[in-house]
Parts: C-alpha cells; sequence; structure tokens
C-alpha cells in the first residue's frame, strides 16, 4: 500500500505542504492573521500562550510549539513574536530549526517598526516562501512514515457500537501497514484501562497507562467533586450515556486490537510506531493540539452528536454512528458511519471505507472540514496563568 | 411500520442499546451477534439509550461490553430504562470517601 506525500529533512512525511505562520505569543496573534489572509499558500498557527508562564507550564508551551512548528504537513515557517514575551520568537526558531533542518524566518513586531510594518515585512517573507515551497512534490511512500490522530467528541452510545469499533478496524489497517495511531484522552480511557494494558508490548508501558489514568483520575477526585459533573457531559448523558465507564469503554474501541507500544506525555513525539497512546484530557482543542505538536499528519474524529472539531494543519476526517447527526451534520461528515446501525453496511466494511478514505486524504483529497476551514488548536497548561 | 431494534453486545451484557425510538408496551428485538430475542420495554426510551435485559437488584453491576459501566441505585426490571436515574458510575468519585 502506497500514498503521495513529501518527503521532509528529518525523515518524517508530509500529506500537505503549508508555510506556517506562528505566532510566539498570543500578543502576535493580529500579526499572523493579517500576513496569512494575503499570502495564498500560508496557514496561520496561533494559540493564547507565551508569556507570564514558568516550569512545567512553559515548557509544555515551547514544547508544543516546537512540535507545530516542526509538523511534518508544513514546507517552512515563519516564527512571529511580539517582544517582550517569555517565548521569544528568536529562540522558539532556533528550537525548530535544530529539530528538523529546514526553511525557518523569524520575526519580533516590536523590532520591525510596529504592528503595521510587521505585517508588511511578514508578508513579503511568506510570499518568498509559498515561492519556494510550491515546486516541492509529492511521491509514493509506504505507510510507514504514517501517524494517524484518533479523536471522539460529543459522543453517544452510537459512538461505542458503530463508529469507534469501525475506527478501530482502520487502525488495525494502519498498524499492519506499518503506520501508527494514538489514541488520546485520558479521561475517557477511565474504567478500559485494563483492556489497554493487557495489550501493552511489556510491563513498563502497562504500568505507563495505568498511571496516566490513575493521575487524571485522582486530579479530579482531589477536587472533592464528583467527576459526574463533567464527564459523561449532559450531550452525552441526552445521546444516553449513563456513566463514565461506558463512555470509556466505547472510546478505546478507536484503538483497534493491536499491541499496545508506548505511552507518551502530552505533545512528545512517539520513539514507536503501531499504536500509541497520549496522556491528554478529554476537551477536544487541547487533546487535539497535543498530538499534532507529536506529528500525526491527519486524524479521525468520531462523533455522536455532530460537533465541528477540525484542523487545516492536521487534515481531519470525520463520520459520526448517529443517523440523527448523519442527516443534521452531513456536510461536516466524510464517510457515514451511521449505515451500521441501520445494518446496511457493516463495522468491517466501514472501517475499510474509512482507511481508503485516508489514504486518499493523505495523497491531497481534501476534506470536508478543511474545504469548510474548522480549524482548532490550543495548547494544554500545566500550570496558573501568573 | 419499522422494526424497534436494539443491540446487546456481550453474552454477560445485562443491558441493550436501542437503535430506535420506543414506547412503553413496544416489543423490542434484541439482537446479540447472530442470535435475536424479544423483550417488551416498560418506559418510553429514546434512541441510543439502554434497558436491563436481566432483572437487576439494587447495588448489581451494570455490564455492558461484557464489562463494569457502573452499579444499579435501585432494582431495574427487564425492558425498564436503565440511565443515569438508576445507575451510577463508581469511577473519578471525589464526592464518595473510600473505604
Amino acid at each position: 500500500m502506497e500514498f503521495w506525500g513529501y518527503k521532509r529533512e528529518d525523515g518524517r512525511v508530509g500529506i500537505r505542504n503549508y508555510v506556517g505562520v506562528m505566532s510566539s505569543v498570543t500578543c502576535a496573534n493580529s500579526v499572523v492573521k493579517k500576513i496569512t489572509e494575503q499570502i495564498d499558500g500560508t496557514l496561520p498557527i496561533m494559540h493564547r500562550e507565551g508569556c507570564a508562564q514558568i516550569g512545567a507550564d512553559y515548557e509544555q508551551t515551547v514544547r508544543t510549539l516546537v512540535g507545530l512548528g516542526t509538523h511534518p504537513n508544513l514546507a517552512s515557517i515563519l516564527v512571529v513574536g511580539w517582544g517582550c514575551e517569555n517565548v521569544l520568537a528568536n529562540e522558539l526558531a532556533a528550537k525548530i530549526k535544530s529539530m528538523r533542518d529546514f526553511p525557518v524566518e523569524w520575526m519580533i513586531v516590536q523590532d520591525s517598526g510596529g504592528l503595521l510594518k510587521s505585517i508588511e515585512k511578514g508578508s513579503a517573507i511568506a510570499q518568498e516562501m509559498v515561492r519556494k515551497a510550491s515546486i516541492l512534490q509529492r511521491e509514493p511512500m509506504d505507510l510507514s512514515g504514517l501517524v494517524i490522530a484518533l479523536q471522539c467528541g460529543g459522543s453517544d452510545t452510537t459512538s461505542g457500537i458503530a463508529a469507534n469499533p469501525a475506527v478501530g478496524v482502520m487502525s488495525d489497517m494502519v498498524v499492519t501497514e506499518g503506520g501508527s495511531v494514538i489514541l488520546s484522552e485520558t479521561t475517557e480511557i477511565i474504567g478500559a484501562e485494563h483492556i489497554l494494558a493487557r495489550r501493552a508490548v511489556n510491563e513498563e508501558v502497562a504500568n505507563d497507562l495505568i498511571r496516566i489514568v490513575k493521575r487524571f483520575e485522582e486530579n479530579a477526585k482531589n477536587m472533592g467533586v464528583d467527576i459526574r459533573g463533567s464527564q459523561p457531559t449532559s450531550g452525552n448523558i441526552a445521546g444516553g450515556l449513563s456513566s463514565i465507564e461506558e463512555k470509556s469503554l466505547g472510546a478505546i474501541m478507536k484503538a483497534g486490537s493491536k499491541p499496545l507500544q508506548e505511552v507518551l506525555d502530552y505533545s512528545y513525539r512517539p520513539s514507536k510506531k503501531g499504536l500509541l497512546v497520549m496522556d491528554t484530557p478529554g476537551r477536544d482543542p487541547e487533546s487535539i493540539t497535543g498530538m499534532f505538536a507529536a506529528g500525526a499528519q491527519a486524524m479521525v474524529v468520531t462523533t455522536g452528536r455532530g460537533i465541528p472539531t477540525g484542523s487545516m494543519l492536521v487534515p481531519t476526517i470525520k463520520l459520526t454512528g448517529n443517523p440523527n447527526a448523519q442527516k443534521i451534520s452531513e456536510e461536516i461528515m466524510d464517510i457515514d458511519g451511521s449505515l451500521i446501525v441501520q445494518g446496511k453496511k457493516t463495522i468491517e466494511e466501514t472501517g475499510k471505507e474509512l482507511f481508503e478514505e485516508i489514504i486518499a486524504v493523505a495523497s491531497g483529497k481534501k476534506t470536508k472540514a478543511e474545504i469548510l476551514g474548522l480549524d482548532e488548536l490550543s495548547i494544554l497548561r500545566a500550570g496558573p496563568t501568573l | 411500520m419499522s422494526e424497534n431494534r436494539a443491540i446487546v453486545i456481550n453474552e454477560q451484557d445485562n443491558v441493550a442499546t436501542l437503535i430506535s425510538d420506543v414506547k412503553a408496551g413496544d416489543i423490542v428485538i434484541v439482537r446479540m451477534g447472530d442470535s435475536e430475542d424479544k423483550v417488551t420495554v416498560i418506559s418510553d426510551i429514546k434512541f441510543g439509550h439502554k434497558f436491563a435485559v436481566k432483572s437487576i437488584a439494587e447495588g448489581d453491576e451494570i455490564i455492558k461490553y461484557g464489562e463494569v459501566i457502573g452499579r444499579a441505585t435501585v432494582p431495574i426490571a427487564v425492558g425498564e430504562h436503565a440511565h443515569i436515574q438508576n445507575i451510577e458510575s463508581l469511577r473519578g468519585r471525589g464526592d464518595i470517601k473510600e473505604a
């Protein structure tokens, strides 16, 4: 099995070829937005962090930004800073360049004559970068470099009996071809961790999984509250899910049946291939951003209720197992997963269809979310705002 | 009129998941793998929600996917809607002190 992708300097493969324009701090977002609005072929990477952060929180933000800045779906990157923040554009650009030796530029608004002049300067830099990026060509490659992020949102009971098991079939096919899938959302492993731990390649990986689930559960308990206040969500409950355990048992179906190779902390790059787990929260924007920073090139999102989670950096294929959500939100669903509960398609058939769709998307086919510009990104905080 | 259908995922399960809306008194065809059974539901229940396919006593574990998804807070009769009004989660409970 092959697809058409872009070979990158660090050995990874890209499925898109954008010039990234990334803010090092929230203050620079307006400049990034204006540059990317007028320069075709660029992609804004904007966030709310980058200042008044210390310790583990600061490190997590920088690690995530470096992961995003080196992303294989980028041909090159321009980092824009404001000038007085603690994630400095020049330092961030140097870190990015040290991880992937590709065209990296940076600029600081306070040193570039202010906001309006920076938009002009950044646009000129980005224009040249797009000209160079546009000559890169796709070439055939096997699936061993492909990393697929798995996410579910707005789940209901059809997620666990239809959409997620179909994703599991796809996951097994990707892993069989040598590629990787990342299961995320630690909250939604609570109550199902024993099943995944049994599939770990060794005791260390099994213990890693149990550790992240325990930590998450303890965090909820230490707040002195019942996790049922947010999990399952009101939408999950309306959709028939009665407990976090039920939600989790359905959610882990996305991971298929292959051995668990590695458990990653938030936004770390994998060192293994195959089935991976990343420690992320259940809230979609933070969870998916951790997997993007790890280098996932494509994402599959299942939903019961029809949530709009998507990304421009990481093309997102969406499906629902719920016939009503399919009807209401057909414009954001790439695959009709609701045929399963209607008895018109099997889980295996839908999983294969999804796998074929991923190969097509990896080779350049646009997803519905991509065409609509659905774009979520949010860095998980590891400490208080100071 | 289309048939009312529900799915049991594992033979150990004591609840089934509906894939149509039903009214109290409706007969539902419950599928488990290749076998089918009929259960009369005793509540109005929405698509995607669950009902008991076995008689469940107070304190019994609720089983779906062959795994524990919670505990019955009151007895649940065969055909009765099984949801947050009679099932409680056992995980992430900072509101209860561990023994």
